[in-house]
């Protein structure tokens, strides 16, 4: 078997006396859907950081696209693509601004950054609003147009980080089609979100409730360890984390 | 290491956004034109029709000669003639006339004999510098005036004889001295002031978040921002010179070339300044005000625009050779006023180079594409 596309083993990230991510070992196999689920503040940003290389673990090591995070970050970033939790393309700059900001901040140019960009503009159904004002759209619009800027490089692996929050359930679900049809595509997608209906969504998941990894297998696994093959995921999660003896948050 | 592509991507996008920000957009034309304006005509050093009170108690008709005198220089004007010299002192405390020139009752009589023939001149000290400018101006009417009566038109050569000639500013205007340095001054300040928003704003709105998971290289992310704001800065200069000809009538002797040179050097380091700034403290009001206190007073005071950096202290004379402002007043007044070239001049070019090297180097150091906590 290859090499995971994402390794992480025993990643700990302190802040003073604060153990935002405590000894966290998983890896996601090439290809998946990986969901990290936990209620905020579990640790999911600051995990998917370290993994992109935004910031350097306290111990621990990484491996993501077989590259370190931490020492390698300028030759990994060529090869994922990343989607904070917030909004944070340019607000005052159009749709197609911000396409080819990325496409030259990516190097995707010439005739491979025009068929890259109609993609995107199809893609997250924006064609025809080139010219609007990317503050204007509403937020799936947003949403969908910095995914596109995200994998305008085709990158082998895609970090989402609660890409869906504060999204209408119509367009959320227009947005986890766009993460399948990637992932046919052969992407790798961590994607991080605390909508448990979107956990069904996954080939694997992983939970982390206050720094540390409770729980990982695939949705039918989790369920199976409580017994009750017919519970929610919500369930399943309320009842993990309750076994763990932390509070559930939101 | 830096990659065209990335690079001309960033400065696109930045002047894109400057374009669209009407804020941005004043701060960056506007500003720079109405504070030379402003300052231009607000600040001058020139002591001319000063407000005199005179109090001619003479007998005779000398001591009305003497006070034409006076007011034929052009630098007094007798505002108010007092019966008495109490009625003087009052008009000096409130501040409505400069000076007061007392001529007194036997005036006339002296003159005639030959003999010391005293008047007295009162000046408002308070304000220190015209007093003295006016004292200068009181003695040499006096003197020039008692010498034509002495002579009274025979010629008397004197064994030693100043023969004055005032270079590069023939009519000692001080607002040819002024605008230059003002341009100086104001350049100092408002290339700061541009570039101390554009890192904080990215860390604030959280597009910086983004910026750093692509390759893009720090040194790409500050050139990238740096260029637009450089042609910004280049445009503001040519303005003011501009103005600074056209309105102010002041003459412009040097190389426009070496004085677009020594700009372009000076805005590197004055526009890395103020990025350096933005990117350290990540927040664009703490940083607008951190670039404007650490441009503002050292570029007015320490800058040699308005106090003779010689006559300094030695602790504020050492100063002073760290502030940017010091070497680009020297440029703009030696290349305006002196018309130098780059034989003189090459060591505000060399200090100025070092200034773009460190304010450029230090930007890019406190660039951080981590994201701290």
């Amino acid at each position: 078997m290859s090499e995971a596309a994402i390794q992480a083993r025993e990643l700990t990230r302190r802040f003073g006396d604060f153990v935002a991510v405590d000894h966290a070992t998983f890896q996601v196999q090439t290809g998946q859907v990986f969901g990290f689920l936990g209620p905020n503040g579990a640790g999911k940003t600051t995990t998917i950081r370290m993994l992109t290389g935004l910031l350097p673990p306290s111990s621990g090591v990484a491996r993501v696209a077989g590259l370190d995070p931490a020492a390698e970050s300028r030759r990994l970033r060529g090869r994922l693509g990343y989607m904070s939790q917030l909004f944070s393309l340019y607000g005052d700059l159009t749709v197609a601004e911000n396409i080819d900001l990325f496409g030259g901040l990516y190097e995707v140019t010439g005739e491979r950054f025009r068929a890259r960009r109609a993609w995107v503009l199809e893609m997250a159904g924006l064609e025809g609003q080139e010219k609007r004002l990317t503050a204007e759209l509403p937020l799936g619009w947003k949403q969908r147009l910095a995914l596109g800027c995200a994998v305008l490089h085709e990158p082998p692996i895609l970090f989402l980080d609660e890409p869906t929050s504060g999204v209408d359930p119509v367009a959320r679900r227009a947005f986890w089609d766009l993460i399948d049809a990637l992932a046919e595509g052969g992407t790798t997608v961590l994607v991080s979100t605390h909508y448990m209906e979107e956990a069904e969504y996954c080939n694997r998941l992983l939970l982390m409730n206050r720094g540390r990894v409770i729980a990982e297998g695939t949705p039918g696994e989790l369920r199976a360890r409580l017994e009750t093959p017919d519970a929610s995921l919500e369930d399943v999660f309320v009842e993990l984390v309750r076994r763990e003896g932390g509070a559930v948050v939101g | 290491m830096i990659d065209a592509v990335r690079l001309l991507a960033m400065a696109r996008k930045e002047t894109i956004q400057i374009r669209r920000d009407p804020r941005s957009l004043a701060l960056a034309f506007a500003v720079p034109v109405l504070m030379l304006i402003f300052f231009g005509y607000a600040i001058t050093w020139d002591v001319d029709d000063l407000p005199l009170a005179v109090v001619n108690e003479d007998a005779g008709t000398r001591g009305e000669r003497l006070v034409d005198a006076f007011t034929a220089s052009g630098y007094f004007v007798v505002a108010v003639r007092p019966a008495r010299r109490s009625d003087a002192d009052g008009l000096l405390v409130r501040g409505s006339v400069a000076g007061v020139l007392i001529i007194p009752p036997d005036f006339s009589r002296r003159m005639s004999a030959g003999g010391p023939a005293p008047v007295q001149f009162l000046l408002d000290g308070a304000d220190a510098n015209t007093a003295t400018i006016a004292l200068n101006y009181a003695e040499a009417i006096a003197g020039r005036w008692s010498r034509d009566a002495v002579l009274s038109g025979r010629t008397v050569a004197l064994p030693a004889d100043a023969e004055s000639r005032v270079w590069y500013n023939p009519t000692l205007a001080s607002r040819n001295m002024i605008v230059p340095g003002l341009i100086a001054v104001i350049m100092s300040i408002i290339a700061a002031m541009l570039t101390a928003l554009t890192i904080a704003r990215e860390w604030e709105r959280g597009t910086m978040e983004q910026l750093a998971s692509t390759p893009v290289h720090r040194l790409e992310v500050v050139l990238g921002k740096l260029l637009p704001y450089v042609v910004i800065g280049m445009a503001d200069v040519a303005l003011a010179v501009a103005v600074g000809v056209t309105l102010f009538g002041v003459p412009l002797n040097g190389s426009v070339l070496l004085l677009a040179v020594l700009t372009l050097l000076f805005l590197l380091g004055a526009l890395g300044l103020g990025i350096f700034i933005s990117a350290a403290l990540k927040s664009q009001v703490l940083a607008t005000q951190v670039a404007m206190v650490a441009t503002y007073l050292p570029a007015l005071l320490l800058s040699g625009f308005l106090f003779d950096i010689a006559s300094m202290p030695a602790v504020l004379r050492a100063i002073t050779l760290v502030i940017p402002a010091r070497y680009y007043v020297a440029v703009t007044r030696g290349i305006f006023l002196k018309g130098v070239g780059i034989q003189v001049l090459w060591v505000q070019g060399v200090a100025m180079l070092i200034f773009a090297t460190v304010g450029l180097g230090l930007a890019t150091l406190a660039f951080r594409k981590r994201i701290a906590a």
